[in-house]
């Protein structure tokens, strides 16, 4: 059987914003393209060389970061725009789900714009009659059908547009992240529809960043980067190649923060106050470095289970947070402490060898100190890391404030700021579907 | 291109729907409401009226009362020069459209030309009646006449709507130009003054090149003149030369078809 959507050696090239118009007219009318006669620096590749079959029936889903030629290879699949080489095919009637209520004029009531759009998605006029009723019922609109479309809430006006196209009946429905329209009850009954759709045998094509909504609805995935396909097949598979290309891009954007706060503060303002003489309420203060420097810290790096120097870490995973120090003289008051701050500046751990009940006995010239942590039990997020090397009254040698930032990553979307270790229990009367299915109708 | 153009008739539900849209949401929200359709052309020959028997009286003879005159070539004029401005900025103002969904872009600049016929035809019970009002009773023969200088102007304006709609999407430029063309347009056109004045028949082969010349013309001949029409021939001639400006003008449109969603 045929693949409902196929394209093959697909590339886009746009023109960059550029005055010459008599060009690219010219390359118009002469070559259909407007971009033959453009230099390459005049022009932008969204989409180099993409081929992918969508099999008739399945839910196919493409993934990438933003800019990555998502949206362009769905519009190239919708027929709106036309590839500059290669071939696109599709079979059966597309319906194109990329900007509700694109037609939509704000003067006229919700009834008569549901009549023109649905002529626009190529429906006739008998055929809206019919289905008029299932499309307010499902854009939940009785009550407001014969206002004007401007008295609409964005919502209002989105769940219109979705209901009017997805009314359409097609046979392929192309959905760019669209899924964000509505309430969470909407959003449900989007999914549904989604479903029946599958049942039917219809084949979707869904571009989201819903990375959970790919692994359990979609048969099949592509992931782009930079207009090119990266990976192609099982959905957990490419989400798994794609979150860890994600990771590797914070993993440098981390570093980059992390090296930066902390030249800064080896580099104080001019006019910036001079070092306190006793610990600044660690509640207060804001980022920097400050302290006598008998002791210094000199180095600091977050490990990871495997040893690596990493500013990505998971929930659950081990973390080392490693310290280089040198001490200009030998002394035998000292404590190492560490503080942990949540995006919001939420003291989320804070301790140190002296409230441990280590009593200092003898520090001197270099030294390596390691706090582990054997399970990063954190919810998602981004996070700061206070490290000190002080005296037991609190002096500071050496004080780095919020100079250290990593992330934590989880699959679970738990809220708060700690996750304890915990299990559910159920008496047998409790049960759940399988995960991993959106129909789900069978049981475990 | 051809294949394009037959699935012209396949869109006729839509651009309907869109020139009914049109009308709606043109006057939604005004008092008068649909009866701008009348007062608007009511209005505007008074204004002639006004100024052509007080401000600058024209006294010649043959073409009293001379605002019903002008009135007659007027109403056309206003057809065809809202027609080609809407035209011009059509795709980019439907510019969502074109982008977002898959849309026969060639329905927008033929909505705007059909609209703007819907008023015309609106206008016409005004005109009739200051035609009846100063006697001027059209021959049966004119009458049939009429819907075929309808259809040449039709044919005509949509095939200049559609040049112009796909070259503004290129070039901007178009539409400020457009308003100055249509100005001098209208004044090297015999509406406020007849073809038979002794100063236009001195230019009379610069008038006849002036495609607007022949319809006006004949609308005046139908309209406010007795006598059978004297200016079938021109206005057939001029049927002909409008089918190929349409077939030229969607050629282009078609060429450029592609460019759109990129473009606007």
């Amino acid at each position: 059987m045929r693949p409902a959507i196929e394209l093959i050696d697909v590339s886009k090239i746009y023109r960059r914003y550029s005055g010459k118009q008599f060009a690219t007219l010219k390359s118009a009318l002469l070559q259909r393209s407007l971009v033959r006669e453009l230099r390459p620096s005049e022009t932008f590749p969204a989409l180099t060389e993409v081929s992918f079959s969508v099999p008739r029936g399945s839910t196919f889903a493409v993934i990438g970061r933003n800019g990555s030629g998502k949206s362009t290879a769905l519009k190239l699949v919708a027929g709106i725009t036309k590839p500059t080489s290669g071939t696109v095919r599709v079979d059966g009637r597309v319906s194109a789900l990329i900007e509700l209520g694109a037609g939509f004029h704000p003067e006229i009531s919700g009834r008569e714009n549901v009549f023109i759009n649905g002529i626009m998605l190529g429906l006739t006029k008998r055929q809206i009659h019919d289905r008029f009723d299932q499309i307010v019922d499902f854009a939940e609109l009785r009550e407001f059908i014969d206002a004007p479309v401007k008295t609409y809430s964005s919502g209002m006006y989105m769940r219109l547009g979705f209901a009017v196209a997805i009314h359409v009946d097609p046979d392929v429905l192309l959905v760019d992240e669209v899924l964000a329209v509505g309430d969470e009850g909407f959003t449900h009954k989007c999914l549904d529809k989604f479903a029946e759709f599958r049942r039917r045998g219809k084949t979707v094509l869904l571009v989201t960043h819903s990375l959970g909504l790919v692994e359990t609805l979609c048969d099949e995935a592509v992931w782009l980067d930079g207009g090119r396909v990266q990976g192609q097949g099982d959905p957990k598979r490419v989400v798994g190649a794609y979150l860890t290309a994600v990771e590797q891009g914070e993993e440098e954007l981390m570093a980059a923060t992390t090296a930066k706060a902390v030249e800064e503060a080896e580099q104080p303002a001019p006019g910036a106050e001079p070092a306190p003489e006793s610990t600044p309420n660690m509640f207060l203060a804001a980022e920097g470095r400050w302290g006598s420097r008998e002791v210094e810290i000199t180095e600091v790096s977050l490990l990871n289970g495997e040893g690596e120097a990493s500013f990505v870490f998971h929930t659950g995973e081990p973390l080392k947070v490693h310290l280089k120090v040198n001490a200009h003289h030998v002394t035998d008051d000292f404590a190492f402490g560490i503080g942990l701050f949540n995006a919001e500046g939420v003291c989320c751990y804070g301790t140190n060898t002296y409230v441990e009940e280590m009593m200092p006995d003898r520090l001197s010239g270099q030294a390596e100190v390691t706090f582990a942590v054997n399970n990063l039990d954190l919810v998602e997020g981004t996070y700061k890391l206070d490290v000190a090397v002080h005296k037991r009254d609190g002096f500071p040698y050496d004080y780095h404030r919020l100079l250290y930032t990593f992330r934590v990553k989880s699959r679970t979307r738990d809220v708060g700021i700690y996750r304890p270790p915990h299990q559910w229990t159920f008496s047998p009367t409790v049960r759940f579907k399988v995960a991993g299915k959106p129909d789900g109708h069978q049981p475990s | 291109m051809l294949l394009n153009l037959s699935s012209l008739i396949r869109y006729r539900g839509l651009i309907w729907s869109l020139v009914a849209r049109d009308l709606k949401a043109r006057y939604r929200g005004s008092v008068l409401g649909f009866l701008w359709s009348f007062v608007n052309p009511l209005l505007l020959l008074l204004i002639y009226s006004f100024i052509f028997t007080k401000v600058i009286p024209n006294e010649t003879s043959g073409v009293q009362p001379y605002a019903v005159f002008m009135f007659c070539g007027i109403l056309p004029w206003t057809w065809f020069a809202t027609s080609l401005s809407d035209a011009a900025g059509s795709l980019i103002s439907g510019g969502n459209l074109i982008k977002k969904v898959l849309f026969p872009a060639e329905v927008l600049p033929i909505v705007s030309v059909l609209a703007n016929m819907v008023h015309f035809f609106l206008g016409m019970p005004i005109l009739i009646i200051f035609l009846v009002v100063s006697r001027h009773y059209p021959d049966a023969l004119d009458l049939f006449w009429f819907p075929i200088a309808v259809l040449v102007q039709l044919v005509f304006t949509t095939g200049l709507a559609l040049f112009l709609a796909a070259l503004t999407v290129h070039f901007r430029d178009i539409r400020d130009l457009l308003a100055n063309v249509l100005t001098l347009w209208f004044f090297a056109t015999p509406i406020i003054y007849p073809v038979f004045q002794p100063n236009v028949q001195q230019f009379k082969w610069l008038f006849d090149l002036n495609p607007f010349t022949h319809l006006a013309v004949s609308y005046q001949e139908i309209l406010f003149f007795n006598g059978p029409i004297g200016h079938w021939r021109w206005l057939l001639a001029l049927g002909g030369v409008s089918v190929c400006l349409f077939l030229a003008g969607y050629w282009l449109f078609d060429r450029l078809r592609d460019s759109f969603a990129e473009a606007v």
